[in-house]
């Protein structure tokens, strides 16, 4: 087993993609968590309390989910969207839980503007000027989250989750695969459970994203 | 929108009955045939459930191309052409692969070097296309022989490079290569490579299963890029260049997008495993001496071994099915005891010889060697020549009659 660990950064000037460095992806059931294969219970808590320990929990949904091109994808949507309110409901005061969209995948020139959205080419900038100290990707496609999750990894401290729906990523500190809306809302529920037991990072000097 | 698993069990139009692929390979009757490694292609394309076939069928290394428009004329593909060069079909290739379909093509020597800028730009847009290489000369002086050299120029393109052995091998890889290129965190071309003439031309044995039975459809929409569509042509992707921008993110960008090419890479390692037994087969790696080779010299080296072993000299054999992803544990533990590694090749350069040097501990050990080139065949003695010099024993010089 690779000795390597897929933690919060600032990693590198260019980290490398896990899985060259050794790490696997989930078998279905599984889940991982910094590139240590988990069981997928253990990780829906571990998700839940980087959420709730989060100054800045956001969610970023893409494509996939943003728009209704099928009746699963509508129904996730709903979803994510029960996911974020119960983010809201479950945090306390000081904590800022966002939803920000991925909605394609175009390089943006000269930036694209972080308030309203984050761009798979410059993750950085939605992440740092927002403070983000926690984050999602849900419904984006495999290939444009793994470069994000890499450029994230090396230039920020940002927990990086992926809901994924095929096979999981490993560029995230922690991946589900084979994401459904019942996992989505089993991640809801967790955060629900877990409200008031996880003490949020709100000092200066370690909220947001570095 | 295809749903790959809902439709197992049911009838194409061919009727074919869209089968589990694990079933189909693993569990299905097989029918013992008589063919060309050419006619092993059409018939494992017959069972591949292929959209799109495009052809450049003007080398003479392998009737593959013109065997596939017959299927078409049956129904059996989904679209059929032929481009007006090598580099034209790969670009169209990649353009129906933009657009969803399972694509298919044959290439050998220097169609293969004509066409190889499009090799990296399939595996960068991750285009599960399957390339047949039926490996011969790609240099001047033109040989249609087989010669394996633009194997070693594919190996850092980003595609997936099997090499196959045997025209059962061909068979069995054209199918179960679909299924772990089409895997959503691999995702790539696959270069499916064997020694022209010698698996093309030559008839053989093959196990065939039923022609009744055909993979399931490619689904698409499990591709970790979007496929093209209306709303989403490729031309999004390509609109703002990373190469038009010289500033941190972009550069940032592009080598991230290189290094997610070779995490997929790496990915396939797990499904390659499981689908060909092994990125390597074995034989007898306790022994001092182990030969190890891809394509028809695993062939010739286990007749070289058998002929040892009459001479009291026991030998090993490490068969290296895929280069790329490169076994590189494999190797090193299969030749862990050996003290001689030979790497028999139908090459100039021996790439597969440094491959292995930079894989292995003491690296010494490994012999780059014999080679032919060229179109020569390599004749089971020369490799014991090889191994009985290297080991001080008496030999004999093939090649001279001596005075």
């Amino acid at each position: 087993m690779s000795e390597y660990r897929v933690l919060p950064g600032p990693e590198h000037f260019l980290p490398p993609a896990a899985a060259s460095m050794g790490i696997r992806l989930p078998n279905p059931g599984e889940a991982h968590i910094n590139g240590v294969i988990a069981s997928e219970e253990k990780a829906y808590e571990e998700a839940a309390r980087q959420f709730l320990m989060a100054k800045v929990p956001t969610i970023f949904p893409g494509p996939l989910v943003l728009w209704a091109w099928n009746e699963k994808a509508a129904k996730k949507a709903t979803a994510i969207r029960h996911l974020f309110n119960t983010l809201k409901e479950c945090v306390q005061p000081g904590q800022k839980p966002m939803l920000i969209p991925m909605p394609d995948y175009r390089p943006k020139y000269p930036k694209i503007n972080p308030e309203v959205e984050i761009n798979p080419n410059h993750p950085n900038l939605t992440i740092w000027h927002n403070k983000i100290d926690c984050c999602m990707f849900v419904g984006v496609h495999c290939h444009q989250a793994n470069l994000s999750l890499k450029i994230i990894r090396g230039g920020t401290s940002c927990y990086t989750i992926a809901m994924c729906a095929q096979a999981g990523h490993e560029d995230a500190m922690l991946s589900f695969r084979d994401a459904s809306v019942e996992k989505i809302m089993k991640l809801a529920d967790t955060v629900k459970r877990l409200k008031g037991t996880v003490q949020p990072r709100l000092s200066a000097k370690n909220g947001g994203a570095n | 929108m295809a749903d790959t698993h809902s439709v197992i069990g049911t009838k194409n139009k061919k009727g074919q009955t869209y089968t589990d692929t694990w079933k189909m390979m693993n569990e299905a009757p097989r029918t013992p045939s008589f063919f060309t490694g050419s006619e092993v292609i059409k018939e494992a394309i017959r069972r591949a459930s292929c959209d799109v076939m495009i052809a450049y069928p003007i080398t003479p290394q392998s009737e593959a191309a013109a065997l596939i428009g017959e299927l078409f004329a049956e129904g059996y593909i989904g679209d059929y052409f032929r481009g007006e060069s090598e580099f034209a079909v790969m670009s169209q290739c990649a353009g129906a692969s933009f657009g969803g379909a399972r694509v298919f093509t044959t290439t050998a020597g220097p169609g293969t070097m004509r066409a190889m800028e499009n090799f990296p730009m399939w595996a960068g847009a991750r285009l599960p296309i399957q390339m047949i290489v039926t490996c011969r000369g790609i240099n001047s002086p033109l040989s249609i022989q087989p010669d394996t050299l633009e194997i070693a120029y594919l190996l850092n393109t980003g595609m997936l490079v099997w090499h196959a052995e045997t025209a059962q091998d061909f068979f069995d890889w054209i199918l179960k290569g679909y299924i772990v290129s089409e895997e959503p965190d691999v995702h790539l071309p696959l270069a499916l490579c064997c020694d022209g003439f010698f698996v093309t031309h030559t008839k053989d044995v093959v196990n065939l299963t039923p022609a009744d039975m055909c993979l399931p459809p490619y689904d698409p929409y499990r591709s970790p890029v979007p496929c093209m569509d209306m709303e989403c042509p490729p031309v999004r992707m390509m609109r703002d260049p990373f190469v038009m921008k010289s500033n941190y993110i972009s550069y940032a960008t592009h080598a991230s997008w290189q290094q997610e090419i070779w995490a997929a890479v790496e990915r396939s390692r797990k499904h390659t495993i499981h689908w060909l037994n092994g990125l390597v087969d074995t034989e007898n790696t306790d022994a001092d001496i182990v030969i190890v080779a891809s394509g028809t010299a695993v062939s010739q080296g286990r007749e070289a071994i058998r002929m040892l072993e009459d001479e009291g000299v026991r030998c090993g054999l490490v068969k290296v099915k895929a280069l790329r992803p490169w076994p590189e544990e494999e190797i090193r533990e299969a030749t862990k005891n050996a003290k001689h590694i030979f790497v028999p090749e139908f090459n100039v350069t021996g790439w597969l010889a440094k491959e292995i040097r930079a894989t292995v501990p003491n690296h010494q050990r490994v012999h780059a060697g014999p080679h032919v080139c060229g179109g020569m065949t390599m004749p089971p003695e020369i490799i014991v020549s090889e191994i009985k010099t290297t080991l001080g024993m008496k030999t004999f010089s093939l090649a001279g009659r001596g005075s």
